[in-house]
Order: C-alpha cells, then structure tokens, then sequence
C-alpha cells in the first residue's frame, strides 16, 4: 500500500484569515533577518492591529517586523532588543505600546520551553541584576536559578529557504535563528518559503523543522525592503 | 559614545592583543566589532555570532554580500572553512556552557569589583538587553572597552555600579583611552597607561581606588 504524507501547502489569504486583531504573534527573525516578508506584508494589507508580538527584536523601521510596529499595530513587546527601530523606542515612551525584556538567550529558551511542552525554565542568568527581581528562585544542586516561564503564541510565524507540503522546513544560513524555535511554539504555526519542493526532495537528515510542528506551508513573494546595508551603499 | 576615531582605533588596537590562537570570541556592537581588524591575518580565531554562526569571517566584496549571511548587528559577513549555522537557541547554550573564551563588550560602567553595567539608564530610552547579560556572565573572559569618563567628565570605572548591572562581578580587563586595568581579587590593577596620559592623570579619572603594577608599561 502506498502512504503519503498530508500536503498543508495553502494561500496567503487562507494563512491570513487565522490571524486576527488583539492575537499573540511569534516570529522568526532576527535584525529583519528571516522575518517573513510576505505574511509581515499581508498582515498591513489586512489591517491587523492591538498584536503581542514576540521575537528577538524589533527589527528596523522599514524591515521585517518592524514594519507592524512603525504602523502602530503592535500593543505588546515581547524581544530582547529593540535599538534599531527608533519607533519601538518612541512607543514604549510615550506608552502607546508595552515591551518586556528579557536577556537574548533566555527568550530563546522561553520559545523553546513553550515548543517543547516544558511549563519554563530555570538558569542563573541574570542572578543578582533586575532580571531576578520579583521572579521565583530555585536552588538546584547548591545554584540559585530564576525559574522563567516557557512562552508560546496563538499564531507563530516562520521563513523558510525551502520547504515540503508536508511543512518539513530547511532555513538559510543566519536566516534560522528564531525561526525553528518559533515554529514549535506556535497553537497554529504558519511556514513562508522561498522554495516549496515536492514530497521527497528534502534530504530527511538535513531538515532542521519537522513538517510535523508547522500547520500551513505558503509560498513567499520574497523580501521586499532594502538591507540596512544596501541603503548605506547607496547613500555613500 | 563621543570617542574621536583615533581613540577607539587604539583601544581596538590594544584589545585585539588579548586575543590568541584558537580561541572562541564573541564581540559586542561598537568598539568590540573593531576589534577583529586588529587581530593578526593567520591566528585561527573562532568568532561566534549570537545569532547563529560560529566560525563567522570577514566582510563580503563589495557586491557579493548575501543578505541572509549577516552578524548580529545586520551587516553582511563571510564564514570561515569549518563554520556552522544554527539556531537561537544552540547560539547561547554555547556561550552558557562556557564555550566562549572570550567577549569583548562595550559599558557605560564598570566597578571596581568587576561588576558590569551597559544595558539601561533610567529615564532614558532603552535599547534592550540583547545577548549582553549571557556574554557577560557565562564567557570564560570578559573585556570591556569604553571611554574612562563620561560626557560629564565623570569617571566611569567605580567604586559600585549606580547604574542597573548587566552582570555582577564579570568584567576580567579594562581597555580604555587612557589606561589598561584588570580587575583582581584584591581590586583595580593599573597595568598600562595610554601615552601622553600620565599614571596620575588616570588616577584623577578614575573613581575607584587603583593599585599600581610594577613595572606600569607606556603605551605609544
């Protein structure tokens, strides 16, 4: 008898109907960096505001994720870095937008507790700075450690170099960073990929995301901002 | 912050002599990233991104950048034969595991127990954290490079921290404009003055007590 897997390949649209005002959002990315364009670009189109959104960052104004938070459709931050977009800065002055930090490898963790199944984690970063103010301590083995809650999302979305039907993702060079972390984390997780090649063309023991993390595969239309860099190089 | 290019160039300069052969570095945003310029062609250096390339190399030609190969600040870099890609995650248990030699990081105070400030001032915009604290805490050496005073003129390098701590206890060496400390058991150890700095142009500047080495070496 002859078994194939499911195809989850679908439409933007499709993608965008499971994503609605006042949701938790959780992306891939980091400085812009494996953000999904296109999904970022439906969701303008679409209106979608009052999002929480975790990732690493904030990206820059005019990149990746960045963009929903310059168009004000973010109410809630959660990331570890948010200098290279002013308006995020500027938002969280003025209160028009919340953002809570926490240290780079800790959120990633966090992400990864919640994709796992974990309730949290528990680690010594942070001990004896504001990070552990206010939160539950636990001593193991002779070390106090700050227990931190695992974070998962309604919606989670990736960026992909290529993927299957079945969602089996490949990332691109630093492009992975958050991006299978996120995609476990997610009740629905959604999948852009540059490439999405038939059932049996991903080498299995280089697929990095099992398709079995990821509900909707859907083409990607590409990055369509300039780098911070090519700006630069036009500019000089 | 402030610095005239000379200076940072030579605190880079000066940096990039602690750095050996083999070793596993991570540099920080600003003066640290300036720091790779300096380490001499040929010393197998692995230098750890934390957003997920280990064995990262210089910049791309001009026109051959990939923008999905880029360090933790955004820009375009190369890797080195050996190198690996992985994700968030897998970047810091490197460097919570204390697979990291080295880090290099800027500050905006330092005490003179070693305890490391550089991520927020109160009632001031906040960039975040980023991988600092993780850097900060968990690489075997910790060096930190920064102006010796404020805008203010006021001495960065304290007796205690006022400023929220990044990490306690964690800076190892002291790069400066004018002066080369590490930070011991016993305190603050003046190793080097930057020349035309004198020893008691350093010790004005400087909050925290310092004790002096012997011989103290002048940096041209």
């Amino acid at each position: 008898m002859h078994a194939s897997l499911p195809s989850k390949v679908s439409t933007l649209e499709e993608a965008l109907s499971r994503i609605n005002d006042g949701c938790t959002l959780m992306y891939g990315g980091f400085g812009g960096i494996g953000n999904p364009p296109t999904l970022i670009d439906g969701l303008l189109a679409k209106g979608v505001k009052d999002l929480t959104i975790i990732g690493n960052d904030t990206g820059f104004p005019h990149i990746g994720i960045g963009r929903l938070v310059t168009a004000g459709r973010v109410k809630k931050v959660i990331a570890s870095h948010i200098g290279s977009n002013p308006f995020a800065g500027q938002k969280m002055e003025d209160g028009s937008m919340e953002v809570e930090f926490f240290p780079q490898g800790t959120l990633a963790e966090k992400i990864r507790a919640g994709g796992v199944g974990l309730g949290g984690i528990v680690l010594d970063v942070g001990v004896g700075t504001m990070m552990a103010e206010g939160r539950q301590t636990v001593v193991l083995n002779g070390t106090t450690y700050i227990v931190e809650p695992a974070l998962t999302a309604d919606v989670a979305i990736v960026h992909a170099s290529k993927a299957d039907p079945y969602g089996n993702l490949v990332y691109d060079k630093s492009g992975r960073n958050m991006n299978p972390l996120v995609a476990m984390a997610g009740q629905l997780t959604i999948a852009e990929a540059d490439e999405i090649v038939p059932l049996g063309d991903l080498d299995p023991e280089s697929i990095v995301t099992p398709g079995i993390f990821v509900d909707i595969v859907i083409p990607s239309k590409g990055v369509n901002w300039s780098w911070v860099w090519e700006k630069k190089a036009v500019t000089e | 912050m402030g610095m005239g290019k000379e200076s940072r160039d030579r605190i880079a300069k000066r940096a990039a002599q602690e750095v050996r052969g083999g070793m596993v570095v991570n540099l920080g945003i600003g003066i640290p990233t300036q720091v790779a310029d300096y380490v001499p062609l040929g010393l197998q250096v692995v230098f750890h991104a934390e957003n997920g390339i280990l064995g990262a190399g210089g910049a791309p030609e001009p026109g051959s950048e990939d923008a999905f190969l880029c360090n933790a600040g955004g820009y375009p870099v190369t890797v080195v034969e050996g190198a690996s890609y992985c994700d968030s995650a897998i970047a810091f248990a490197m460097i919570r595991r204390g697979r990291v030699d080295l880090t290099i990081l800027g500050a905006l105070e330092v005490s003179e127990r070693g305890d490391l400030a550089n991520w927020i001032v109160p009632g001031k915009r906040v960039a975040g954290i980023g991988g600092a604290m993780e850097l900060a805490q968990k690489a075997r050496k910790v060096i930190v490079l920064m102006n010796h005073v404020n805008k203010l003129g006021a001495s960065k390098i304290r007796k205690a921290c006022e400023l929220p701590l990044t990490a306690p206890r964690c800076a190892d060496l002291i790069i400066t404009e004018m002066a080369v400390i590490e930070v011991t058991e016993e305190g603050l150890l003046l190793r080097e003055v930057m020349l035309p700095y004198t020893v008691e142009e350093v010790i004005r500047h400087t909050e925290a007590e310092l004790r002096l080495a012997d011989p103290i070496l002048f940096i041209p």
